[in-house]
């Protein structure tokens, strides 16, 4: 029985006191746990920012990589390695600003891993400048001006890219980022969660109260969950029109922000993975990763007969 | 030289040609030079043929077989002209070979020393059309009139039809066999009608086939990396579509499956790096492969290969004329600095400039065994003229080529351990690596500077350490890598004038000095091989006693000569630079060198354009 304690590091934490950070990176270590999977199995990849210390802090394979970059790292190395418990996290600035490219096509590529995105709206170690989901008109306190232009939306995106499990959470409700986490790593492909969280330096906006609804005129929580409301994101059979019914309902609910703000699973769809499709290629991958097979004797005489 | 409108089919001929000669046991060099550009533009494929292998082209054509008027005459009618055509590059008692619908005439060619082949493309392709009762499909086959142009050509040089033959049969194998004895037919048309209608003296320069010398392969470049990177087990090459970087990657799908080999497009060259990093960290020998602009976009990644210790990836740049899109689908060697800086900070990479397709494919090899044993990122610096022209060559003999996958912690010797550091303090600079999967092998790295363990740190003692063992290992390889590798001297030690160079020049210049020899100039030619580590110590030794001393690169400021004043404070006498997207060609080395040592010229820009 592996315990918690054998998931973390000595590594002196230095992200703020109330961060976000702290409820996401305890849910990753107790799911890891709760799912019993050895350390050395498991790599964890990061981008930049304060997130991307997480690594540091988790006892396993840890890729601290460049800003924005940490989707196509991680793709090498699961495609490497496909033993290995792929999740990789990153910021909205690293995600969604810098590295919006690589996000839209690590969805195409259907990989069987986890992306968890850090959504607080701000760059926070560069001392609080807007991110790509900060609404616009928004002003937090340490910007100069209101958000000049409009703000991603990293559901639909991702629906829109071919993630094939797409949910939101939140970052100071662990028991259901803890379940969300597990399931987006039990599913076979790629598996994106947008965990909304507070930055309690920089993010004076989207608070701890805010999600709250302590503002509201009747105060009652912005956050509910989508399985409580009937909604089901589930494709049953992949082979059908339910396919795009349920991406367009993904979309729509995606939509919804200000008073009521759905987290939960948005969209959920097996289909074969990108190791899969590299299986058909390559039928020696089914039994084990090249990383394993011995392809360092091989015999080019066919490739120069060819030429002669 | 055979010249068309892209699309026309020059490259299946020239090939095909080439490969009949090889058959016949004559020596080829065959480059080509198109537009930017998929159908429509002016391109041609050079073809050389010799009874001793060449290594490089000449700047006139003893036959100019012409699928349009363009080819001849240019496109001097357009509203921005881009060429004067070849016909000025005919020497004396050459000839063309062109439709015979285009009525030149000595006066209208502006040429009356050489000879018109005046061939009724069309008609000839109907008759072998009808052979097959395919006459009516005319439109569908037309593109085969280059068959009926290389039939021409043969019989003019009164080739053996049969090599041809063979030749012809090769490329149309399987289902498309039927089609294979279309083209025969058609060329046998081509051949009969020139024979018949010009007779034996009409063209005199004959190609005869000689006795084999062995097997020969013909080999360009791209595959010459492509079969190096299966020999060295790579398992794992990205890409982002660019010319001329593509052909190697395509090769390496179309093979994937029989040697297993992840092969991955990726969306940019930002993505291409770093999978291809992430790959080797996880354990598998991983390349990737671009050319100028994809490389600007690779620096980023590049930098955090070298801060984190990657096992790689081997990076081939294949060069062409910049900056920006600069001259998309020609060559250059001004990569040289770039390669060498490219990306913030200092760590050590390898670079390494092969001069031909057989250095190419021991280098590339190589390069995969430094990449893992330095754990650092390798460049392989190439261009499109190397990339893409054909030459024949012996077989590779691999047999005593060794993978050497560098120091990889056993799982017997991590049983127990629970202090494995991925960046161990070592006496070399090499920390024993792991591979993610093992157990007791945990680590962590990242691209700040880090301890030991691979976590972030920003004390200034453990950043003097971190980077003198990083730096530590380019020294090391410096040191073990010999001399004989790094940089060669062809031709006599003592020969008053030494000519200096890198990269794809290697084949003119060589083929440059024998012309020098037979004017009564000696020189000799320092070949410098590895740009990183550099052969201080060797460049030193020959250059420190060499006389006048001349640097020859396709770039415009000569980038290995001041290298190789930065490394040595020897500097060249004089230069002589081409950088107008064309490749050296043998007679360009000879003028250059007329040009310093007769007309006492300093530097020397030299374009055949």
């Amino acid at each position: 029985m592996l315990e918690l304690k054998t998931y973390r590091t000595q590594v002196h934490n230095d992200w703020c006191p109330g961060c976000g950070d702290f409820g996401i990176i305890n849910a990753i270590q107790m799911t890891l746990m709760e799912m019993q999977l050895e350390p050395h199995r498991v790599a964890i990849f990061s981008g930049i920012g304060c997130s991307g210390k997480t690594p540091h802090f988790v006892n396993a394979y840890g890729f601290h990589t460049l800003h924005g970059r940490v989707l196509p790292i991680a793709t090498g190395a699961r495609l490497a390695n496909p033993g290995l418990t792929v999740v990789a996290v990153g910021g909205d600035g690293d995600g969604l600003g810098i590295g919006a490219g690589h996000f839209v096509n690590t969805g195409r590529r259907n990989l069987d891993f986890t992306y968890v995105l850090y959504d607080n709206g701000v760059y926070g170690l560069t001392k609080g400048q807007a991110s790509p989901t900060l609404p616009k008109g928004v002003k937090t306190k340490s910007m100069p001006a209101p958000a000049i232009i409009e703000r991603v939306n990293p559901i639909a995106m991702a629906v829109a890219s071919g993630y094939t499990f797409v949910a939101r959470s939140y970052a100071l409700d662990v028991r259901h980022l803890k379940q969300t986490l597990r399931a987006a790593i039990e599913h076979r492909g790629s598996a994106f969660i947008d965990v909304l969280q507070t930055c309690p330096t920089y993010n004076d906006i989207n608070t701890k109260e805010w999600y709250g609804g302590e503002d509201l005129p009747v105060k009652a929580p912005r956050l509910y969950k989508l399985e409580d409301s009937g909604y089901n994101g589930v494709v049953a059979d992949p082979s059908t029109d339910e396919v795009n019914a349920k991406k367009g309902n993904a979309l729509v609910k995606s939509f919804e922000w200000g008073d009521k703000i759905p987290i939960g699973v948005f969209f959920k769809m097996e289909v074969p993975t990108f190791e899969d499709q590299l299986d058909l290629r390559m039928p020696a991958l089914r039994d084990k990763p090249f990383v394993e097979h011995d392809i360092y004797n091989r015999d080019i005489t066919p490739l120069l007969d060819e030429l002669t | 030289m055979i010249g068309g409108p892209q699309g026309s089919g020059i490259n299946s001929v020239a090939e095909t040609f080439a490969k009949a000669c090889i058959r016949g046991g004559l020596h080829i060099f065959a480059n080509i030079e198109y537009h930017s550009n998929i159908k429509g533009e002016h391109s041609y494929y050079r073809l050389r043929v010799e009874s001793k292998a060449p290594h490089s082209h000449v700047d006139w054509v003893d036959l100019l077989v012409a699928l349009d008027r363009e080819t001849i005459f240019g496109d001097l009618n357009k509203a921005h002209p881009t060429h004067r055509g070849h016909r000025h590059e005919v020497s004396p008692g050459g000839g063309i070979i062109y439709d015979r619908s285009l009525n030149l005439t000595p006066e209208s060619c502006g040429r009356d020393d050489i000879k018109l082949f005046p061939i009724p493309y069309m008609d000839l392709l109907v008759d072998a059309l009808k052979e097959f009762g395919k006459d009516k499909e005319l439109s569908k086959y037309q593109v085969m009139v280059n068959t009926i142009a290389f039939g021409a050509s043969l019989g003019l040089a009164d080739y053996d039809f049969d090599l041809a033959t063979e030749a012809i049969r090769e490329g149309f194998t399987g289902r498309k066999a039927a089609l294979g004895d279309l083209n025969v037919s058609a060329a046998k048309h081509g051949y009969d009608y020139a024979r018949k209608s010009f007779g034996e003296e009409a063209f005199p320069t004959k190609l005869r086939r000689q006795p084999l010398s062995g097997k020969r392969m013909m080999i360009r470049g791209v595959q010459a990396v492509a079969i190096a990177k299966i020999k060295a087990g790579c398992g794992f090459q990205t890409y982002y579509p660019i010319t001329p970087a593509t052909d190697e990657s395509e090769y390496l799908e179309s093979h994937q499956k029989d040697y297993n080999m992840i092969v991955v497009q990726a969306e940019d060259e930002i993505s291409a790096i770093n999978m291809a990093t992430g790959a080797a960290h996880a354990g598998l020998r991983s390349s990737t492969s671009t050319s100028g602009p994809g490389f600007s976009l690779m620096a980023e990644g590049l930098g955090w290969a070298g801060i984190t210790e990657a096992p790689g990836p081997v990076i081939i740049l294949y060069q062409r004329a910049g900056p920006a899109t600069g001259l998309p689908t020609r060559t250059e060697q001004a990569d040289l600095r770039f390669a060498l800086h490219a990306a913030h900070g200092e760590f050590p990479r390898i670079i390494i400039a092969p001069g031909d397709v057989i250095e190419t494919y021991y280098d590339t090899f190589d390069a995969f065994n430094y990449a893992e044993h330095y754990q650092v990122p390798v460049i392989l610096l190439t261009d499109k003229f190397l990339a893409s022209t054909y030459q024949d060559v012996p077989p590779f003999n691999g047999d005593n080529l060794k993978v050497d996958r560098g120091d990889i912690v056993s799982d017997s010797d991590l049983a127990g351990s629970t202090d494995y550091r991925r960046y161990r303090w070592t006496e070399l600079g090499i920390s024993p690596r792991t591979i993610p999967g093992q157990k007791g092998g945990i680590f962590w790295t990242t691209g700040d500077e880090h301890d030991e363990y691979g976590h972030i740190t920003e004390a200034s003692d453990i950043r003097i350490k971190m980077m003198r063992k990083r730096m530590r290992k380019i020294e090391l390889a410096g040191q073990v890598i010999p001399d004989s590798k790094k940089a060669t001297l062809h031709g006599p030690r003592s020969a008053p004038i030494t000519l200096v160079g890198w990269g794809s020049s290697k084949g003119a210049i060589l083929d440059g000095m024998e012309d020098l020899k037979s004017d009564g100039i000696e020189t000799n030619f320092l070949q410098a091989r590895y740009v990183n580590p550099f052969p201080t110590d060797y460049v030193q030794q020959v250059l420190g006693s060499a006389r006048r001393k001349i640097a020859i690169e396709n770039n415009y400021s000569a980038q290995m000569a001041g290298l190789i004043r930065e490394k040595t404070g020897i500097g060249m006498d004089n230069t002589i630079v081409k950088f107008d997207g064309r490749p050296f060609s043998q007679n360009e080395i000879y003028e250059g060198v007329k040009d310093i040592i007769k007309n006492g010229m300093k530097e020397v820009t030299v374009s055949h354009a």
